[in-house]
Formats: structure tokens, C-alpha cells, sequence
């Protein structure tokens, strides 16, 4: 290891030292506490700025896919759109309907944002940056996602309108059906580290060999992991291919049809950093968290790389948003129950023989070989009864 | 510190049994299924204060993840959101209100007698290795056995929805 | 191969977006107001009516040279019945010199008209043409949008602008109707002159000469 400079060493752990010295003003017993505010109060400032920068980059990296700008009137390049569309939504009159469940209808929102930034808590996203250490970690993560499902049934029936409930239905079953494909192909992760502690798992992925990483994705098994768990996190958050809940050509806004207002923008605000702290995950388990992509690059701070990681997943996403249309509700499932999950029991075999055999070539050829044996098998299996020919069109006569 | 315990452990309780008092007194179904899941959540905190981290999330995840989502959906398909007119309170109220001051001092009797005097050991350090140990072998029979019904009430569960059409076009 | 149909996708997402920062047709949109795509000739808005003259004449040059005989057959055809038309009670000469009516008022209520173009065909005098103007946005929804005669009326120049090829097809056509007329005109007044040297050549009686006229 080539042995880095102390000032980038200062720099990797500016955030940790710059809590110790805010620290240091409070009396010691009450110093863990202030910690922990820190670093609550720096969660929820850098998120949802990251949030506001993502609505600008989706609408302008949308519309250059689509043959057109993004917007631009607002500031330069458009940057400052986020504040335009922040100022409306505080602005626009809060509507709530007659007949809807007043309690209900207020706390839907606020048990997302709540569950949504829970689940930050910890993602490790420094050298010695995470905000809770938790021996459990991923259960933690986990068991908060689950809640955000809560969250989007409160909203769709508490609307009593048959637009958000079926919304609501349908975005609840596509959560509870996505849910076990991405916690089997998280176990593979968890089952090559040893522990369930986020921080560990990306110290075991933090080691070079040569220059390169031992990220998990440079595995078959992590690879297989990776993409599972990708496709999952994108059924998870309703985010397209998977957004048929929220379908706006088709459920009006699905199950916050009757939000308007700041509520919405909770909504909007909730499922955005659910998709970035899912998105941090994937950092985390398969990307090797805020490990430098080559060994000779490990002088970048750390925190920088799992931004700069966090921005490319981002970037990903929004790219396919751009490309793909929109699944049916019954292909959803389909691909859920059928595809995905038998493909990350296989992978959690597989994970288990790459541990079990002796280190080699052996073990890569013997793994991909299988994954993709498996892959190309029941992709073949599943289509045989699917006649997709060229595209017909029928006009009138 | 109030009679020996903590503030914290107070307020958890306090929201716990308000959670479960609410569900079981609300008139709105749906109501009810949502405080219940308030309860689910202060029990997990309680678990979460006895150092117990698998217990605490594992309630979280599979009470409130999965079981107050069936309870809400079971609620849905099959009585809709009305309103009763009136509250459903049994006739036989009296009886019900024996019984269970009956079964409440049985249990209390039974935790305040185990606890031993000197409550002074070290709790054990159980950590999610341990617990994954213990599953794996002293635990396995268990554990293969629960897996077994699962899948038999998985399985149960799509023949019984699966539609009548005998042709196997099952979906 | 299962997911090979996202892989292309995506390379052609990718494409599009790489592209439209460096070639036009890859960001096919301007930034309207500030920049404006040229329109095709075949555009179509609301009519106007043809003069024959300057851009910037006068009323009295622009209805001198105004194409509109007040046939009405324009206003018939129309679908939604937009174009109102009253006859004038005197005449004036057209392009071929023949007096003809003309309209006293001609009224298009271009909030009603449809762009059909359906005047435009049936027109027999080429009086009636469809303009390119769009940014006609005003702020009186019931005066605004009636447009009359002298706001209709605009210059074959600013036809040949609009449609140069229709233009010239026109122009040409209208320059051989005049070419033939004026033939026959020259043909007639010939044998007039013949007839009238002839009858100065025999014994003087009196016979009224067939005013010819000539044929429109």
C-alpha cells in the first residue's frame, strides 16, 4: 500500500473531525449526543439537496433522450428549478377531500418521510462515517423498508377513492412480491462477509489484489447478486420500469391522487430517498461502499467515492426510466415469483460453492458457468409460450 | 428512574398498551389494524432496549412488514371500510372482564415469581453470529420443520386461489 | 437472448442523449421564442386575399388590384360558414381589364375558420390564398379575431414569398389567361378594322357594327 499523504488522510476524515471539534465544545457526557444530532442534521442536509440536483438531472437527462431540453428558464442551465418547484408546492392550497380519513390521510406521508430517512441511518458512507453502528444492520434496513409499504396503503385508502386504493393494491403486492428477491440476494453478501453489519461488510470489500478491487459485483455470484438486487430496489421504490402504482397515464397519480400540495411533495421527496438510500445499499453490499474503484485512486476521500458511486446509480436509473416501457401488473409478478426469485435461490447455492471450493480459476468458470446455465434456461423456459413477433398494425379498411 | 425503571422503558409501555387499547376500542377497522401496528412497534422498542437487536428488527420486519399488512388487506378484501352503526360490545361483559383480571394476575404472578432476587448477572452478549449458530445446530429440526410449513401453507395458499378452470390454466 | 432488448435499448437511449449535445438532428427542438424552425412551403393558417401590387399600397392600390370578384362561391364551400361577403353596388376593372364587382366587406372569423383550405381550392379567380401567420394571439376574443378586407388583403409579392412555387404557377397561369384574352382582343379588333375598311368600301349603309367583346 502506498503510503498517502496526511493531508489526504485529513481530508478523507474531514467530516468525523470536524464532529469531534463541535464536540468538544459540550460538557463529555453530553458529547454522544451531540454526535449523533451532527450527524442526524447532516443526513438530512445532504439528502434532500441531493434530491433537489436529482429532479433538475432526471427532467434534463430525460428530455435529451428524448430529443429535447430539459428545463433551462430557471437559472442557469435550469440548476435552479428545484427552488421554482419547492416554492409551488409549499404555495399550492393543501386539498383534502370530504370524505377521506383526516388522521389517515395526514400521517401517510409523514410515516414515509420518517421510515425513508430511518433507513440512512446505516449506510456507511465514509471511512469511520456511519451513523449508527449496528450489529444488525441490514435487518435494521430491511425491517424499516418494510414500513414504507405501511405508509402507501395509509395513503391509498385513506383517500376513499377507488383510483388510489387500486394504486395503493397494486403498489403494495409488487412491494411485498419484490421484497423476498431482494433480501435472498442481499444474503449472499451477508453470507460470504460473515456479519450483518453494514460497516463490516464494506471493510471486507475494502482489500486490492494487484490494483483491483475485491468488490463483490466482480464476482459471478456478486454480479448475479448485483443485478438481482438492482431490478428489486427498482420494484421496491416503484420507480420505472416498475412504476405502474403511481402510473400517470394511467391511475392519475395512482395512490396520492388526492395530494396536493406540500403533502405531495413529502410523497415525492419520500420516494426519491428511498431510492437513493436503497441505491446506497447496492453501494454498499456489492460496490464496495466508499472504496476507491482501483488501489493507485485511494487517496480520494472516501466519502467522495460513495457519492461519486451514489451519483453514477442515479445517473443509471434515470437512464433506465428513459429507455424501458412500462411492466403490466401480471408481468410484474410474473417476472417476480417465476424469474427472480428461483435466480437468487440459485445464486445463494452458488455463493455457498464459491466459498467451499479452493481459490482458482475453478471456482469462477465452475460459478459463471452455472448462473449462466440457469440464466439462459429459465429465460428460455418462461418465454416458450410468448409469441412476440415484429409489430402488426391494423388500419381501417 | 420511577419505581426502579426507566423513563424510556415508561414511555415505550405507555405507547405500547395505548396502541393495543385503541385497537382494541376504535370502530374503524382499519383504525384498529393501524394502532395495532403502533403496538408491534413498541414492543419491538422494547426489545431494542433489552439490547435484543435481532428480536427488535426481526418484530419490525415480519409484524409490521408483513403481518399488519395482512391484517389490513384481509380487512379490505373482504369487509370493505364501513362504519358500524354501533359498537360491538359482547353481552356477556362481566364474564369477559373475570376472566381476563384472572388470566392478567396469573401471568403477573408467574413473571414476578421468576425473576430472581439478585437480577445482578451480566445479560448475555447475543450477538446475530450466535443466534445463526444455534439455528444451524441445536435449532435445525426446528427450523427445517417451520421452513416445511411454510411452503405447505404457500402452496395451500395457490391451490386455494387458483382458478376453478381445470384445463391447468393456472396462472 | 432474455434482456438482449434492454441492452439495445439502452445503447440507443444512450445514443440520443450523447448525440443531442452535439448534432441538430439528435435535438430535433429549438428554443422557441428565441429561435425559430423555418416553416415548409406547404404551411397553412388562415387565408388572405390576393392584391396585385406593392407591399406597402395604399387601401385605394390594394383594392385596384384586389383578385375578389364577389363570387361567393368561397363563402358557400366553406364548412364552418367563417367568410362573410356583401357585394359591392359599382365595378371596377380586373387584371384582364373587364369591369367586375367587388367585395364591399369580406370578413374572415379566423377563431371559427379551420384551415381546410377548401376556399382556396374552389376559388376560380386565384383571389383567395392560405398565409403562413400563426402568433396571432390577442387579447379581444370577438374583435380581434374577425380580420376584414384590408387586414386580408396582402401582395402577390408576399404570396411569392409565402409559396414561391404555387406563386409562380399561378402567376404563369394568370399571364396566359391575359396573353389569350388580349390575343383574342387583337384578333377581334383585326377583324373589326377589316369589317369597318370594308363597309367604308361599299355603298354607306347603315349597320351596326357587333361590338365585340372581349371573351372573358
Amino acid at each position: 500500500m502506498t503510503v498517502i499523504s496526511p493531508f489526504w488522510t485529513n481530508l478523507d476524515q474531514i467530516f468525523v473531525l470536524l464532529q469531534q471539534w463541535i464536540e468538544s465544545f459540550f460538557p463529555l457526557w453530553l458529547q454522544p449526543a451531540v454526535g449523533s444530532v451532527l450527524g442526524v442534521v447532516a443526513i438530512v442536509a445532504a439528502f434532500p439537496g441531493i434530491f433537489a440536483l436529482t429532479t433538475v438531472l432526471e427532467r434534463k437527462g430525460l428530455g435529451r433522450m428524448q430529443n429535447r431540453l430539459g428545463p433551462n428558464r430557471v437559472g442557469p442551465l435550469g440548476i435552479l428549478q428545484p427552488v421554482a418547484d419547492g416554492i409551488k408546492s409549499l404555495t399550492k392550497e393543501d386539498i383534502v377531500p370530504l370524505t377521506a380519513d383526516a388522521a389517515v390521510h395526514f400521517l401517510a406521508p409523514v410515516v414515509l418521510v420518517i421510515a425513508v430517512f430511518l433507513g440512512f441511518a446505516v449506510l456507511p458512507i465514509g471511512r469511520n462515517m456511519v451513523l449508527a453502528n449496528l450489529d444488525a444492520g441490514l435487518l435494521f434496513f430491511f425491517a424499516i423498508g418494510a414500513s414504507t409499504e405501511l405508509s402507501i396503503f395509509m395513503a391509498g385508502w385513506s383517500s376513499r377513492n377507488k383510483y388510489s386504493l387500486l394504486g395503493a393494491m397494486r403498489a403494495v403486492a409488487q412491494m411485498i412480491s419484490y421484497e423476498v428477491p431482494l433480501l435472498l440476494s442481499s444474503v449472499v453478501a451477508v453470507m460470504i462477509t460473515g456479519s450483518l453489519s453494514t460497516v463490516k461488510i464494506v471493510e471486507a470489500q475494502s482489500g486490492f489484489t494487484g490494483i483491483f478491487p475485491h468488490w463483490y459485483v466482480f464476482t459471478p455470484w456478486g454480479f448475479a447478486g448485483f443485478t438481482l438486487f438492482v431490478i428489486a430496489a427498482l420494484a421496491e421504490t416503484n420507480r420505472s420500469p416498475f412504476d405502474l402504482p403511481e402510473g400517470e397515464s394511467e391511475l392519475v397519480a395512482g395512490y396520492f391522487t388526492e395530494y396536493s400540495g406540500f403533502k405531495f411533495a413529502l410523497f415525492f421527496l419520500g420516494e426519491y430517498l428511498g431510492m437513493f438510500s436503497i441505491a446506497g445499499f447496492a453501494i454498499t453490499l456489492f460496490l464496495g461502499g466508499w472504496g476507491a474503484p482501483l488501489s493507485v485512486l485511494s487517496f480520494i476521500p472516501s466519502w467522495a467515492w460513495f457519492f461519486a458511486k451514489l451519483f453514477c446509480a442515479i445517473c443509471f436509473f434515470i437512464w433506465l426510466r428513459g429507455t424501458l416501457p412500462r411492466l403490466r401488473q401480471d408481468q410484474l409478478m410474473n417476472f417476480a415469483w417465476k424469474f427472480m426469485l428461483p435466480m437468487s435461490l440459485l445464486n445463494l447455492l452458488v455463493a455457498a460453492a464459491w466459498r467451499f471450493l479452493p481459490e482458482g480459476p475453478s471456482r469462477w468458470v465452475v460459478c459463471s458457468a452455472v448462473l449462466l446455465a440457469a440464466y439462459v434456461l429459465l429465460g428460455r423456459v418462461l418465454m416458450r409460450h410468448q409469441h412476440l413477433g415484429a409489430r402488426s398494425y391494423r388500419y381501417a379498411d | 428512574m420511577i419505581f426502579g425503571l426507566s423513563l424510556v422503558f415508561i414511555l415505550t409501555s405507555i405507547l405500547t398498551v395505548a396502541g393495543a387499547l385503541a385497537a382494541a376500542l376504535l370502530r374503524n377497522l382499519v383504525h384498529c389494524a393501524l394502532s395495532l401496528t403502533v403496538t408491534f412497534a413498541g414492543l419491538a422498542l422494547l426489545y431494542l432496549q433489552l439490547d435484543a437487536q435481532f428480536a427488535g428488527f426481526a418484530q419490525i420486519l415480519i409484524y409490521i412488514g408483513a403481518v399488519a399488512i395482512l391484517v389490513v388487506f384481509a380487512i379490505l378484501l373482504t369487509r370493505g371500510s364501513g362504519i358500524p352503526e354501533h359498537r360491538s360490545f359482547s353481552s356477556s361483559w362481566l364474564a369477559g372482564l373475570v376472566i381476563s383480571a384472572g388470566v392478567f394476575s396469573l401471568l403477573s404472578w408467574a413473571v414476578i415469581e421468576s425473576i430472581p432476587a439478585s437480577a445482578a448477572r451480566a445479560t448475555p452478549q447475543l450477538t446475530v453470529q450466535k443466534i445463526g449458530q444455534a439455528l444451524m445446530s441445536s435449532y435445525v429440526l426446528p427450523l427445517e420443520i417451520v421452513a416445511v410449513l411454510l411452503t405447505v401453507a404457500l402452496i395451500g395458499a395457490v391451490i386455494v386461489a387458483m382458478p376453478e378452470s381445470s384445463k391447468g390454466g393456472a396462472k | 437472448m432474455l434482456g438482449e432488448g434492454i441492452l439495445k435499448g439502452l445503447g440507443e437511449t444512450a445514443k440520443n442523449f450523447a448525440g443531442s449535445f452535439v448534432s441538430k438532428e439528435r435535438l430535433t427542438t429549438v428554443q422557441y421564442p428565441e429561435e425559430r424552425i423555418a416553416p415548409i412551403e406547404n404551411t397553412r393558417d388562415f387565408p388572405f386575399l390576393v392584391y396585385d401590387g406593392a407591399e406597402d399600397a395604399d387601401e385605394a392600390a390594394k383594392l385596384a388590384g384586389l383578385r375578389c370578384v364577389a363570387c361567393q362561391i368561397c363563402e358557400k364551400e366553406c364548412p364552418p360558414k367563417c367568410i362573410y361577403i356583401v357585394k359591392s353596388t359599382d365595378k371596377k376593372p380586373d387584371y384582364v381589364g373587364k369591369p367586375q364587382i367587388y367585395p364591399a366587406r369580406f370578413d374572415i372569423d379566423i377563431s371559427v375558420c379551420m384551415s381546410c383550405q377548401i376556399c382556396v381550392e374552389v376559388c376560380p379567380f386565384e383571389a383567395i390564398k392560405m398565409d403562413t401567420e400563426f402568433e396571432l394571439s390577442t387579447t379581444d376574443r370577438f374583435g380581434g379575431l374577425l380580420f376584414d378586407r384590408d387586414h386580408l388583403a396582402r401582395s402577390n409579392q408576399h404570396y411569392h414569398k409565402i409559396h414561391p412555387t404555387e406563386a409562380a404557377e399561378v402567376d404563369a397561369r394568370l399571364a396566359e389567361e391575359k396573353a389569350k384574352v388580349e390575343a383574342k382582343a387583337k384578333a377581334a379588333a383585326e377583324a373589326a378594322a377589316a369589317k369597318a375598311a370594308a363597309a367604308s368600301a361599299a355603298p354607306p349603309v347603315v349597320k351596326p357594327a357587333p361590338a365585340k367583346e372581349p371573351g372573358a
